[in-house]
């Protein structure tokens, strides 16, 4: 599948939102999602599956003011 | 008294944010020496070998502030509701620092989205800090909407220009004499701050002031002693001004010597 990850186009074969994470090795980083520009939390991520054409945006805490 | 913010009493009115500083080290140097009893943080894409917004939450963890997640880049209501859920997934708070953004020369708020995003997220159990301006219509709909705080800004954020309305601000806060109110943006001194303080607001939100200064924690240091100073002056009840002179020295007793 072709994905766009965090604006970049992705290939994949991760049939769940969670898989992705693991694939893309975000391993246990707190992150937040979305797909389709759709909050996903994080219990909901295994239940969530990813379609080719899906933008899928992770996010992590960064700087801000 | 502080007003509290969404039933939180801060040990200060100093929210700084988390940008720009020239290192992590003198961020938290900065943070130590004001006092800042807040942080603003943000989100944004991170590859999963990178793991600087890992390092970088845990730098904050360690302040012991209260966290203040920001929608800072949102241009839309979507854009910052969806925004607005992820920073409450990660950074466990109720907390949000709602940017709409309308115009990009001044960042300024767009503040029809504005009231429309505090609306829907104050009925997700969100606590909302709109970043505002100084409208009194739009501050009524605000709270209407839900917040029970609100940040109407100094000058456009980033400009150091100062407090730009001292009018609409004193309107603001004559007008609202029981909402939470924070000077957000456009400070560059603490003499800004002071100011901000004298006229009555309970704090003031502030960044590449800090952050840009050539010495930041020095210059956090400062931020943090004027806002002390402009607190104490509001609570001491300031003279009123007057257009002419008045003689400090009693004229009774004066020897007549012409």
């Amino acid at each position: 599948m072709n994905i766009q990850l965090n604006g970049e186009a992705c290939q994949t074969e991760a049939k769940t939102l969670d898989l992705l994470l693991v694939q893309f090795e975000y391993g246990d980083a707190v992150v937040a999602t979305a797909v389709n520009g759709e909050f996903v939390a994080e219990e909901q991520r295994r239940k969530i599956e990813i379609c080719d054409g899906d933008a899928v945006e992770i996010l992590a805490p960064m700087q801000g003011g | 008294m502080m007003r509290k913010f969404y039933g939180t009493e801060l040990s200060n009115g100093l929210m700084l944010g988390t940008a720009q500083y020239p290192s992590p080290a003198i961020l938290a140097d900065a943070f130590e020496r004001s006092g800042a009893a807040v942080a603003t943080v943000s989100l944004r894409r991170e590859s999963g070998r990178d793991k600087a917004g890992q390092d970088f939450w845990e730098l904050i963890q360690r302040l012991g502030v209260h966290v203040l997640p920001n929608t800072a880049g949102c241009h839309t209501v979507k854009e910052a509701v969806t925004t607005a859920h992820m920073a409450r997934e990660i950074f466990g708070t109720k907390w949000i620092k709602l940017e709409v953004i309308g115009e990009e020369d001044l960042l300024h708020p767009d503040v029809f989205g504005l009231v429309e995003a505090a609306r829907v997220l104050s009925e997700d159990g969100f606590e909302v800090f709109p970043y505002c301006t100084e409208d009194l219509v739009v501050a009524d709909k605000l709270l209407n909407a839900g917040c029970e705080v609100l940040m109407p800004w100094g000058a456009p954020i980033g400009s150091g220009q100062g407090l730009n309305n001292l009018f609409g601000l004193r309107a603001l806060r004559a007008h609202f004499p029981d909402v939470p109110l924070v000077i957000d943006a456009g400070l560059g001194l603490p003499s800004h701050a002071a100011q901000a303080m004298e006229l009555g607001f309970d704090a003031v939100l502030l960044n590449t002031a800090v952050a840009k200064a050539g010495e930041p924690a020095l210059m956090a240091e400062a931020f943090g002693l004027a806002l002390k100073a402009g607190q104490m002056a509001a609570l001491a009840d300031p003279m009123e001004k007057r257009d002419m002179a008045a003689p400090s020295t009693p004229v009774i007793g004066k020897a007549f010597l012409s």
